[in-house]
């Protein structure tokens, strides 16, 4: 039995390198002794003198302490604020009018399902849930299409968004050695961390227009053009994030030409399918028109938005092959990228949407909840709109909030502007300017619109 | 167009080797005309025709051989998950018990984790590993940050020093789980090993080890394996342990403990905690990577927790702050299911009993599988020395069969294992033990 452990006498950081007595017997064991000794004592276990040089410092004592995560770092700020009239604009994730978080009934019966079911907990296959992956890629990619029957698309779980990006990204540094990522400027905050950490050169293109609050389009097939031949193009599929700018069908058919003129591959971001106009097919029409193209097109999805599903971590990766031979060594080589970085994907956000989405009546169900929040957030829109008019007398024009489509509205604040709506008026937001209109009531649009009014005109 | 990984450099340096290597074959390529542009296949040809098809992951390929055997007689000793006498998986009754508490919870929502996790999770999972009392533990020196079991806890901690740590090489056992090197290598540190078992013993090579550990450049990380080997299933003992740890200090190299297996090898939690609690007994600093998949039965559901000990609370909140940097552009926040069913039992002291106590059961059953292995071997007089099954403590024994033997074993008694030799001893039942003596007895006798 370790009934004489050796200790060493801890000691404060700001100490030099020094020797130290030894403490033995269990009773100093994590004894919280802060006495420096300098005598050695015979260590009585092993009958002999233990001198063992300690170092004082951490081997980590030069790490600096890391900024907050811009998005959400906001929330942790909401939290600490006392204000009675505090706004979380912050993070994308839905609110009731009430502003509460919203858990689907549809997946409240699915958790119920399941746990029902008494399924195991095995580990799932490298590449996930085989039944996730099936309805995921028919969802995506509309279960009648030829891609589907051909059987073209590899389809890899991933977790969320994020995740089923990471792996596409990790794909890329492997095979298109030197290829870069095109992204949109602005784009969702993490999209740059993540080609970094997986080791992909990115640059950006043109989108946002802040003369107009629009979209830069001549700036975005300049930029798309001049990119190096077989660079890859992030697109967000619908509802883009930050801007909620996007482009229109004629837009989009320009964007598909220019890629295909630059034998540049497409590469979706869709985190909010269904959650844009309240349509699943509506809002897929982008990848799938991309796709009936014939392109090799790669999607990240995610059912954090759409389903509710934030916390479960739940989406894939698919990558649209010329071939199904190509599409089965692709999914080989995902598996190998995900293997070292966390085995196999988590089994109950899985399962649910599986369960659901394969389920007739669940299907409905969700499609009618899902009109529900993106109508929600339709009518936020409208109010926010009217609120800003009626307020604002400089006449300036606020047509671009419903313009805009999805969870988030860009502002064009800056980050002073931006600065002054959380100090002033407890309205936490990303210093980008964007607000998620999911996170704001009916009640609360007036409220707001005076404070974006106070902002864009006294603060610069 | 393979990109090889340089293991030993930083992102950047790894693109300006990737783009290096594209522009010096670029040239020598017949495509030499397109082989500027990676993606641009000929007409028709897909852009990723250079992408080739990788091979089944030798231990979750054991199990996708095994399914499609048509065989009734087929066992698979492959993948380390627990089976029950009857040969199905379990689902402890603690965590269904938790799952309805959760399900009943009208107020539980599905929002973001906060980026390192659920904190009462990581609080009770340092608890757990580190001991209540742990001194660690009371003077907030430990920052502990919710993962995707093992594999994710060893990634994130390995993309941590691989960019924060002087030292970037580290050593692992020989062998090791197949997966390690990969996990290490991709993070971005370089990989050594060091001697660890012994193949005429059947047992562990401490002088080799000592050797090896002592000519490792000072500061450099060294991955042990809690308890339970894997997959060996050889273990230093405590006095060993006890050296290694002085071995260790006194050329300050940096433990990052494996923790797969508490309270599975020996059926007692503590018990299975002595070599990392000897170790921040000692004031110094280590890595823990937790892993709930075998204790909790909570496989899928990929349950993990990393740990990092360090010397005082200000460098643990910044470590802390660090770690988020590493997990934001992996996977955001982790997944929420898994990881509340252990908070939820490890906090209720009559559902930590329960788990204790079926915990108990399933290290039990294996212990017992080892014992009927090892008297059905001697009963059939098969040569050698078969102890070290009931030596060697946890889910896998290391027979010793080669990989000769081992193929016979399959095609002739459709027994799935990997390849070096391990079976997971979970995997087996009274019933079955029979039928696996047989094929070890004929795999000896009529292969060598």
């Amino acid at each position: 039995m370790a009934s004489s452990l050796l200790s060493l006498a801890s000691a404060t950081p700001s100490a030099p390198l020094s020797f130290h007595g030894i403490r033995e017997g269990k009773s100093n064991l994590g004894g919280i002794n802060k006495e420096k000794t300098s005598t050695f004592i015979k260590a009585k276990s092993f009958g002999r003198i233990c001198m063992v040089v300690a170092s004082n410092v951490s081997r980590f004592e030069g790490i600096t302490m890391a900024p907050p995560d811009p998005i959400l770092g906001v929330s942790e700020a909401f939290k600490a604020d006392n204000h009675e009239l505090k706004l979380n604009l912050g993070v994308g994730a839905y609110r009731t009018e009430e502003l509460q978080p919203y858990v689907l009934n549809v997946v409240k019966k699915a958790d119920k399902l399941l746990l029902e079911k008494g399924e195991n907990r095995e580990y799932l296959p490298i590449e996930g849930l085989a039944a996730f992956n099936k309805v995921t890629a028919q969802l995506l990619f509309g279960a009648d299409k030829p891609v589907i029957k051909q059987q073209r698309v590899a389809t890899v779980q991933g977790l969320s968004g994020t995740g089923s990006l990471r792996l596409a990204a990790a794909l890329i540094e492997r095979y298109f050695p030197g290829a870069k990522v095109l992204i949109s400027s602005p784009t969702w905050g993490n999209h740059k961390n993540i080609f970094n950490d997986a080791g992909v050169p990115w640059s950006e293109y043109r989108y946002y227009d802040p003369k107009t609050v629009g979209l830069d389009f001549e700036g975005m097939i300049a930029d798309i053009k001049a990119a190096p031949e077989g660079s890859f193009i992030l697109l967000h599929g619908c509802a883009h994030n930050p801007t909620g700018i996007d482009p229109t069908p004629e837009q989009w058919e320009i964007i598909a030409d220019v890629i295909q003129e630059k034998n540049h591959v497409p590469f979706f971001d869709i985190a909010y399918q269904g959650f844009a106009s309240g349509s699943l097919d509506a809002d897929a029409a982008s990848v799938r028109m991309f796709v009936a193209r014939g392109m090799e097109v790669i999607a990240a999805q995610s059912y954090s938005k759409n389903l509710g599903l934030y916390a479960e971590r739940i989406g894939a990766i698919n990558v649209v092959c010329s071939s199904p031979e190509a599409a089965a060594r692709v999914k080989s080589q995902l598996k190998r990228i995900a293997r070292p970085m966390y085995s196999n994907p988590p089994v109950h956000g899985a399962r649910i949407v599986a369960n659901i989405v394969g389920d007739s009546a669940l299907f409905n169900e969700w499609n009618t909840e899902m009109e529900m929040m993106a109508g929600r957030i339709k009518n936020v829109r409208h109010k926010l709109f009217d609120s800003l008019s009626s307020k604002d007398k400089s006449g300036k024009d606020w047509s671009f909030v419903l313009k805009q489509i999805g969870m988030f509205s860009f502002t064009g604040l800056n980050k002073a502007q931006c600065d002054n709506m959380t100090n002033k008026w407890h309205v936490y937001m990303t210093k980008d300017g964007r607000i998620s209109l999911a996170g704001l009531s009916l009640a609360k649009c007036e409220y707001l619109a005076d404070a974006i009014i106070d902002s864009y005109h006294n603060v610069s | 167009m393979r990109h090889e990984f340089t293991s030993s450099s930083s992102p950047a340096d790894r693109r300006l080797n990737a783009l290096f290597r594209h522009l010096a074959t670029a040239s020598t390529e017949s495509r030499t005309a397109v082989a500027f542009c990676p993606t641009s296949g000929f007409h028709g040809d897909s852009v990723f025709s250079l992408v080739v098809r990788a091979p089944e992951d030798p231990i979750l390929g054991v199990t996708v051989a095994y399914n499609k055997d048509p065989s009734p007689v087929k066992l698979n000793l492959g993948v380390g998950a627990y089976r029950t006498e009857e040969g199905k998986p379990l689902v402890l009754s603690v965590v269904r018990k938790a799952e309805q508490m959760l399900l009943n919870d009208r107020s539980r929502v599905k929002e973001y984790l906060p980026i390192v996790g659920i904190s009462d999770f990581n609080k009770l999972s340092a608890k757990l590993i580190f001991g209540a009392d742990s001194p660690a533990i009371r003077e907030n020196r430990v920052t502990t940050v919710q993962c995707l079991s093992g594999t994710g806890s060893l990634r994130v901690g390995a993309e941590f020093m691989a960019r924060h740590y002087h030292q970037k090489t580290i050593y692992i056992p020989q062998p090791t789980w197949g997966n390690h090197p990969k996990i290490f290598t991709l993070a971005g540190l370089s990989v050594k090993t060091y001697r660890y078992y012994d193949p005429t013993t059947r047992g562990l090579n401490f002088q080799g080890l000592l050797e090896d550990l002592g000519s490792a450049p000072s500061g450099s990380i060294v991955l042990l394996h809690a308890c339970a080997h894997n997959p060996t299933g050889v273990d230093p003992t405590l006095q060993q342990w006890e050296q290694i740890r002085q071995l260790m200090r006194s050329k300050a190299l940096l433990p990052f403990f494996d923790s797969a297996y508490q309270g599975f090898a020996s059926g007692n939690l503590d018990q299975d905690a002595q070599s990392i609690r000897m170790f921040v007994a000692d004031g110094g600093e280590c890595f823990v990577a937790q892993s709930y998949a075998k204790n909790m039965g909570l496989y899928g559901e990929r349950v993990g927790a990393l740990s990092v000990v360090c010397k005082t609370a200000d460098v643990a909140s910044r470590v802390e702050s660090q770690l988020k940097l590493v997990i934001r552009p992996m996977f955001s926040n982790p997944p929420i299911h898994g990881a509340s069913i252990v908070a939820t039992i490890l906090k209720d002291s009559n559902m930590f009993n329960e788990w204790t106590i079926e915990l108990k059961a399933m290290a039990d059953r294996i212990i017992s599988m080892r014992e009927q292995l090892f008297d059905a071997l001697r009963t059939r007089g098969t040569p050698g020395d078969w102890s070290h099954i009931i030596k060697q403590i946890g889910m896998f024994t290391f027979t010793g069969l080669n990989s000769k033997q081992v193929e016979f074993m399959t095609r002739e008694y459709h027994i799935y294992m990997t390849s070096d030799g391990r079976i997971s001893m979970a995997g087996l039942s009274s019933k079955t033990v029979p039928h696996l003596a047989d094929a070890i007895h004929a795999a000896v006798t009529r292969m060598s």
